[in-house]
């Protein structure tokens, strides 16, 4: 644990948050397989869902080479330059 | 100090029991560390202490395996203390160790030992531990005590932030372990970009000695938030910077100057012109610094030249709020924006040094600060050997300020070099004397400045118009007048290089120069 001094003028709270969440989902979503066993499963399960609920939303499917370390540089940079919205499945 | 209430403590003996103090009789409490040879040779006078019935002992280690140890060196059978946080040692400021303090039952101190001396031990012992028997002859006459851990330099900057009266208080920020330092002040927005240096307490407890000034002191209200910059925010800023604690009394002036009325950082900060401040540094706390004025001092690699400026603007940016994108709204922006700041070669000229002809003492410090929208623009001038040339080269560079067409303008800064002062002052020029001809020439009638089809800058041709003969022949100088032209001397020897910085709005509808003593 490092604990620093607030350089601010201490007015907005300090937390990591997370993206602010759209009102609606429109456009071009990621499914994002992180190649454990059985997570294409889940993912399916999704995009079923997922057309029959919205169905004007296009859908790619991505899988990472590995579970075991972060997703390479280039297909985060692919993943963000070509959609809009993504979901990444975990397995476990 | 006799007869001081001495602090309460509560701590652990190594079997998890419990020692207060005060107690309600007469306390001896000692301080020892493991591998101080003085404290070990006293361990077995203290456990006979411990056994009188006159007053309580406590003897309190200051590191918890060092505390095993002594007990297994010396077959200890009274309890030692565990003082491994250093809390207690700090709160009786224990310099040396053996340490003894003799407390009566309300816990004021009555009298203090340091180190071992076989004649004052031994006085003690027959005057609060009487019913304790000691072979004195056993014993040295004389032995010095060791530091105590609190002395550690690492160690007491942390003690002293986490102290009760400690000087601080920032609110703080724990990062978890599994969070990258960098990447949180990255993503917190508490950089302009580059790295900061983690602002922990115990670096800005070291910053914080830069200054006498007291930490909470509010040292100016800063726009736009119009948030209160006092010394602890301002030292926290200096840190993330990467200043050293000597140069805070710096930084500290030239926030000062730059949150007056006069300066108006926040047009400066807010303007799409991009204006940034300039500070320059005059008086003995150059050397002192390690401030760069010679080779490359516009420029990188001098630490004192590099984060004063930056500290600046980080506390602009995270105390008073001012972000590209949020108030701070410049078209381009400025490499200026991140620093910039340098000294005065103030020996390599007789000239009067710019804080002598703002009004101070040669030997104050001062910063002056200046908003410039650009600099520094290069005059390039190998050629003339006259004092005349020179400084004429000096006005037609400095004509292209903002436009050419701009004239009767606001302040500019012109950075002489070691070799053009000597081309200059061979001649017998002054600062006064280059100011003069500046003015001469770019001397142009009205007429000049007026707008047409190479320019549409300038007069408004329909305004021009209007004007009579006796107005358009009128002559107008690039400056407002030769107050606004601001010299100083800096750069290496080698090299016919000098510089300029062209202004801002100024005056008082936009931005003027501001100088602060340095508070040394």
């Amino acid at each position: 644990m490092t604990t620093i001094l607030d350089p601010t003028d201490e007015r907005v709270p300090i937390e990591r948050s997370v993206t602010d969440r759209p009102t609606e989902i429109v456009g071009t979503l990621a499914l994002l397989d992180i190649a454990k066993p059985r997570g294409n499963v889940l993912l399916d399960q999704l995009e079923a869902k997922l057309h029959e609920k919205l169905p004007l939303i296009k859908i790619n499917r991505y899988t990472k080479p590995t579970f075991t370390k972060p997703a390479p540089g280039s297909l985060r940079q692919e993943i963000k330059a070509n959609n809009d919205f993504v979901v990444e499945a975990l397995a476990d | 100090m006799a007869g001081a209430i001495l602090p309460a403590f509560a701590l652990e003996d190594m079997v998890g029991n419990q020692h207060a103090f005060p107690k309600a009789n007469r306390t001896v409490i000692c301080f020892v560390k493991e591998d101080c040879p003085t404290c070990n040779i006293v361990m077995p006078l203290l456990e006979a202490g411990n056994a009188s019935t006159k007053a309580v002992t406590l003897t309190v280690g200051q590191t918890n395996e060092g505390n095993a140890t002594l007990i297994e060196r010396h077959g200890l059978t009274m309890p030692l203390l565990d003082d491994s946080t250093l809390k207690v040692s700090f709160a009786y400021d224990v310099e040396t160790v053996p340490l003894v303090v003799l407390a009566d039952a309300d816990g004021r101190e009555l009298d203090r030992l340091v180190g071992f001396d076989r004649k004052e031990w031994s006085g003690f012992f027959d005057e609060h531990l009487s019913d304790t028997q000691i072979e004195w002859d056993d014993y040295p006459e004389w032995r010095p005590g060791c530091g105590s851990l609190t002395q550690d330099p690492v160690i007491s900057d942390r003690l002293r932030a986490e102290a009760e009266n400690s000087p601080l208080r920032a609110r703080k920020i724990e990062i978890a372990p599994s969070d990258d330092v960098h990447e949180f002040m990255f993503d917190q927005g508490f950089s302009d970009g580059l790295p900061v240096v983690p602002p922990t307490p115990e670096r800005v407890i070291r910053m914080l000695e830069g200054t006498s000034r007291d930490s909470q002191e509010l040292v100016a209200t800063m726009p736009p938030n119009m948030a209160p910059a006092t010394v602890e925010k301002i030292a926290v800023n200096a840190v993330l910077a990467g200043c050293r604690p000597e140069y805070l009394p710096v930084v500290i002036a030239a926030i000062e100057a730059i949150c007056t009325d006069e300066f108006n950082c926040h047009g400066v900060f807010a303007t799409t012109m991009g204006a940034s401040p300039v500070m320059i540094i005059n008086g003995p706390i150059r050397e002192r610094i390690g401030l760069n004025v010679r080779m490359s001092a516009l420029g990188q690699g001098s630490r004192a030249n590099a984060t004063i400026g930056r500290a600046v603007r980080l506390a602009v940016r995270n105390i008073g709020g001012a972000e590209p994108g949020g108030t701070e709204r410049s078209t381009l922006g400025s490499p200026m924006k991140f620093t910039m700041c340098f000294g005065e070669w103030e020996e390599r000229s007789s000239w009067d040094p710019m804080h002598v002809e703002r009004g101070f003492d040669k030997n104050d410090s001062v910063v002056t600060v200046f908003a410039m929208s650009s600099g520094p623009t290069l005059i390039v001038d190998q050629n003339s050997r006259s004092a005349p040339q020179l400084a004429g080269s000096f006005g037609l560079s400095m004509e292209s300020a903002h436009h050419v067409r701009a004239h009767n303008g606001g302040d500019g800064i012109l950075v002489v070099c070691p070799e053009h002062v000597d081309t200059l002052e061979r001649d017998g020029y002054t600062k006064a004397d280059i100011r003069r001809r500046i003015q001469e020439v770019t001397t142009v009638p009205l007429k000049d400045l007026v707008a047409d089809d190479v320019s549409g800058a300038g007069i408004d041709p329909a305004r021009a118009a209007g004007m009579t003969d006796e107005m358009l022949n009128r002559p107008s100088p690039k400056f407002a007048s030769e107050d606004h032209i601001h010299i100083v001397v800096a750069g290496s020897d080698a090299g016919k290089f000098s510089a300029a910085f062209h202004g801002w709005a100024s005056g008082p509808m936009g931005s003027i120069p501001v100088s602060r003593k340095i508070d040394v």
